[in-house]
């Protein structure tokens, strides 16, 4: 069998990515160990930055959509915005992970996890056959796993791995059956091809491709954490270290749903109607559970993650829109949500630090007199959580409902109304407990002072916050973006 | 240069507060800056008004695009009756920061940043032309008056907050749903241009978010906790500029857009702000304390406009308008007012206060005024704006206008017992003989207030036949 022509340029975004995971390991080794932070926390933040960069000139140079690599990966702008979307999410997560107290020996090898994790992810959004889907969810899914389990010290941490290792294998298995379900009815593994055969051999009603969708859709599901495939969530986004929760609230999230919305147009158009009524309702669901079960949570990681399943929701609403609407409201959504995933856990990790200790809506009290910059930014990433205005997710959430309606969802748009009001009860608790308390009830800092403020973390924030609103503003620049991304889909 | 004037309106008081607010000011420099910009936005507005063509539809106008997919476009412009409510709500803007100034607030940066904000925000909803940018300044207004309630309040201010923020919300995201309805109906979400509808539904999304800002009957549960946990000043704006939000939304959105719902469900419309006026003059006359008198004299005045807005004819919004403007300077005086007298008495309980008129000359004088003007005397601009509306309305049947004039006589039934309360009868025990009266700053914020009610009850003419709807 001959060597297909690779099309390096096509595969850089991963490449840039597993370099800078090599290197860093390298230099776990190599580097004196008084540098070893700073030398993996470069590399690592290198690689996104290679890798955005890859990403952004495949995006210029694709305006075409090609199948590289004997027809086993796309080359087009859908995958490259996602690409930019999860290597902006990695500079930003390695800018929050460096200040966290990782044991000294796993600094080097985390930092190489985080990258080889993002070119996972990079490489599954261009993904175009099972074979490659499934290869990228379980590359960055592994490292996600030791990710999570990284902080070995303490307990919750380790939990967290394990029941992310067995959840999500379970998921990734659920998946996996999907798909050979789906290549045993069709005989094919390329998503296109899939199409085709169900049209040629009238394959639409046929109970093997049905399970197997059915199969897949729960298996991404699980990845994305949308609701009931969540159970998961809360327990890892809790017990992993904050910068890794901060990290996969936003860009396993993305790819997931992203690569979700590639396969379902791709490889199932012929099943448009069972497929979208079927994400209809795990949006549903997912907003009423993680809007219902947010209401009562006092952990604030916790909040947050099940928060991440109500968003799952919002964007599932865009997915079962199945339009090119749909598909921009998707992109569009993920920019400001990611950046105020990764700006609220930056503040969590701040206090974090500071308290050493989880971080709750007690002991959160008063922090927004105490520290005014991250202060500021927990509001205005509440803000554009809760999808107001002066925000980006507003205009998400805007696109989002236009796009269902659009599409004669309107029953969707109401769901989606109805649980942006009952999130607000909880993201304004946050702010509550920030600004309102009484002074009395202000936990203030433990005895011995506070750690130093990093500023790296404060940068993070600001570079969070200003994406969150400059999405607001900017809305044309970003739609046009969207659109070229979203035209290369097959609608 | 004129079509930004509409933008500068909007744009100067929230570049003032990003000022105010980021550079580190003293708390005393924080205060004065503040000041300065809301008096410079007052010059700003009455410069609008001198350049303002009032025969000539939408003036001031700039449509920038925002996001063209959707046919969303930054569109602004002011119509003759918008003007006079955007001067009213700058005019009360500085009259509350100025007395916020005076009064001394925690955090000032932040207190008067929000203020101005704030300011900003209002402006922005009275000049929106397009449905979404009408949606995000009116969301806007919600954001800083949140925490200027929620901070700066008084004890219950957190339960006050909750419900202030839950009922505005799940008005304004059925807006929303209806704006992205409607909007993708008429595949543009420009207010002039997009046509009209016939569909109830949407029309009640809207009417529904009006009647929770506004408030009318019966979704005002949020009203008496706001008016009274809110500090003076905030309380004043909210009842004075916040609430005509809905006023301007019904005017410029629901009835132009709408005409045929507006007109089927007039009735129902009329039913429940009849029932407001009348209920709302009630609890005003049975409230224990200064506030609950005006917040709940506010339900009824609001629920008043509502009935003039919904007489849907030129007499009816002509009045309503005037009245909006009335009614904002009025209860911003009165509220600060009450805010003046808590703070020498440090209560607001009717039973508690009492005489305070012997000796305090110029709070008898200045509540007296403003109380009469209120209470819609002949001759007052409160008169004619509710005469107006009264003419109005008895076209569309007369038991509408009975139930309008007798709100007014429970209306002199609740100013005067306020009035006798506070100023007459014998001195209260929480009323020390050491209470001052009205100090010169107290009275350089409320003054010009009555002033301006008294030049509209001279003049009313100057609003009601410059108006170019």
């Amino acid at each position: 069998m001959d060597t297909p022509v690779v099309d390096w340029f096509a595969l850089s975004p991963s490449l840039a990515l597993l370099a800078a995971a090599g290197l860093a390991l390298l230099g776990a080794v190599l580097v004196p160990r008084a540098a070893v932070r700073i030398f993996s926390a470069v590399v690592c933040a290198l690689g996104f930055v290679g890798a955005g960069v890859a990403a952004g000139l495949l995006f210029w140079k694709s305006p075409e959509s090609s199948y590289e690599v004997a027809d086993t990966i796309v080359r087009d702008r859908y995958g490259a915005l996602a690409q930019l979307i999860v290597a902006g999410a990695g500079v930003l997560a390695v800018a929050i992970s460096y200040g966290q107290r990782t044991r000294r020996e796993h600094v080097g090898e985390y930092f190489a996890l985080l990258a080889a994790c993002g070119g996972g992810m990079v490489f599954l959004v261009q993904a175009t056959t099972l074979m490659t889907l499934f290869l990228g969810l379980e590359w960055f899914s592994i490292c996600l796993y030791i990710l999570c389990a990284i902080e070995i010290d303490r307990v919750a941490s380790l939990e967290a791995g394990l029941k992310y290792l067995i959840v999500g294998s379970f998921g990734s298995a659920v998946l996996l059956f999907g798909s050979a379900l789906v290549y045993g009815a069709t005989g094919e593994l390329e998503f296109g091809a899939i199409a085709a055969a169900i049209e040629d051999q009238g394959l639409v009603n046929d109970g093997l491709v049905l399970a197997g969708l059915a199969m897949m859709i729960a298996g991404l599901g699980f990845k994305a954490s949308a609701a009931p495939f969540h159970m998961w969530t809360p327990d890892v986004y809790e017990g992993a270290p904050t910068p890794v929760t901060a990290f996969m609230s936003a860009a396993t999230k993305a790819v997931a749903l992203v690569l979700a919305l590639r396969v379902l147009v791709t490889a199932f158009p012929a099943e448009d109607d069972l497929w979208t009524i079927a994400v209809a309702v795990i949006a549903i669901v997912s907003l009423a559970w993680g809007n219902i079960a947010a209401l009562v949570q006092r952990n604030l990681k916790r909040m947050l993650a099940y928060s991440s399943i109500s968003h799952a929701g919002f964007m599932l609403i865009a997915i079962a829109a199945d339009s090119e609407l749909g598909a921009k409201a998707l992109l569009f959504y993920l920019i400001p949500y990611a950046a105020a995933s990764l700006g609220a856990f930056a503040v969590i990790a701040a206090r974090e630090r500071e308290l050493g200790e989880q971080v709750s809506i007690e002991n959160i009290g008063g922090m927004g007199w105490e520290r005014p910059t991250l202060g500021v930014g927990m509001w205005v990433f509440m803000l554009a959580f809760a999808g107001l205005p002066l925000t980006g997710g507003f205009v998400g959430k805007f696109y989002v409902f236009a796009a269902a309606y659009d599409s004669g969802l309107w029953w969707l748009v109401v769901a989606g109304v109805i649980a942006t009001a009952i999130s607000l009860y909880y993201y304004l608790a946050v702010i509550r407990a920030m600004y309102m308390r009484m002074p009395a009830e202000l936990q203030l800092a433990p005895a011995g002072g506070s750690p130093p403020r990093e500023a790296l973390l404060s940068a993070t924030v600001v570079v969070c916050m200003a994406v969150t609103v400059v999405t607001f503003f900017a809305v044309q620049p970003l739609i046009d973006v969207t659109e070229k991304a979203a035209s290369q889909l097959p609608f | 240069m004129n079509e930004w004037l509409t933008t500068v309106l909007i744009a100067f008081p929230v570049a003032a507060a990003l000022v105010v607010w980021l550079v580190p000011w003293t708390n005393q420099m924080a205060g004065s800056l503040a000041l300065l910009a809301a008096l410079v936005e007052v010059g700003i507005w009455i410069n609008a008004l001198t350049r303002f063509d009032f025969n000539g539809g939408l003036e001031f106008e700039q449509q920038e695009e925002w996001f063209g997919d959707l046919g969303v476009s930054y569109h602004v412009g002011l119509y003759g009756w918008s003007l006079w409510l955007v001067g009213m709500a700058v005019v009360v803007g500085a009259a509350a920061i100025a007395y916020a100034y005076w009064n001394g607030r925690e955090n000032p940066r932040a207190y008067f940043g929000l203020m101005l904000f704030l300011t900003g925000a209002i402006v922005g909803v009275f000049s929106s032309q397009d449905l979404l940018v009408f949606y995000v300044f009116f969301e806007a207004m919600l954001i800083p008056l949140y925490v200027l309630v929620g901070v700066w309040g008084g004890p219950g201010r957190l339960g006050a907050t909750i419900k202030f923020v839950i009922y505005t919300m799940a008005g304004s995201l059925l807006m929303l749903a209806a704006i992205v309805a409607y909007g993708l109906e008429r595949g543009s979400f420009d207010i002039p241009d997009s046509g009209t509808s016939d569909n109830h539904w949407i029309f009640l999304g809207f009417v529904i978010a009006f009647a929770v800002k506004a408030p009318l009957f019966p979704l005002h549960g949020w009203l008496p906790d706001a008016y009274r946990e809110s500090s003076a000043e905030v309380s004043a704006v909210l009842s004075g500029v916040v609430s005509k939000a809905a006023g301007f939304g019904f005017l410029a959105i629901a009835i132009p857009l709408f005409p045929g719902p507006a007109d089927d469900l007039q009735p129902l419309v009329l039913g429940l702000a009849a029932a407001g006026l009348i209920y709302g003059s009630y609890l005003a006359f049975r409230a224990p304390d200064v506030r609950g008198v005006i917040a709940y004299s506010s339900l009824a005045q609001m629920s008043l406009i509502t009935i003039g807005i919904f007489a849907l004819d030129d007499l009816g919004r002509s009045g309503a308008v005037l009245h909006m403007v009335n009614h904002g300077l009025v209860s911003a005086a009165l509220f600060l007012l009450a805010g003046a007298v808590e703070r020498r008495t440090a209560t607001g309980e009717l039973s508690r206060l009492g005489g305070m008129a012997r000796g305090r000359p110029a709070l008898a004088t200045v509540l007296m005024a403003t109380g009469i003007i209120a209470l819609a005397v002949p001759g007052s601009g409160a008169f004619a704006g509710e005469f107006l509306i009264l003419s109005g309305i008895f076209d569309d049947g007369w038991g509408w206008a009975v139930a309008g004039a007798f709100a007014i006589v429970l209306a002199a039934m609740y100013m005067l017992r306020l009035i006798s309360g506070v100023l007459h009868q014998d001195v209260g025990p929480s009323v020390p003989d050491e209470a001052l009266d009205l100090r010169p700053a107290e009275l350089a914020v409320i003054v010009p207030l009555v002033g301006l009610l008294l030049a509209l009850s001279a003049w009313p003419a100057a609003i009601t036949e410059h108006l170019s709807f």
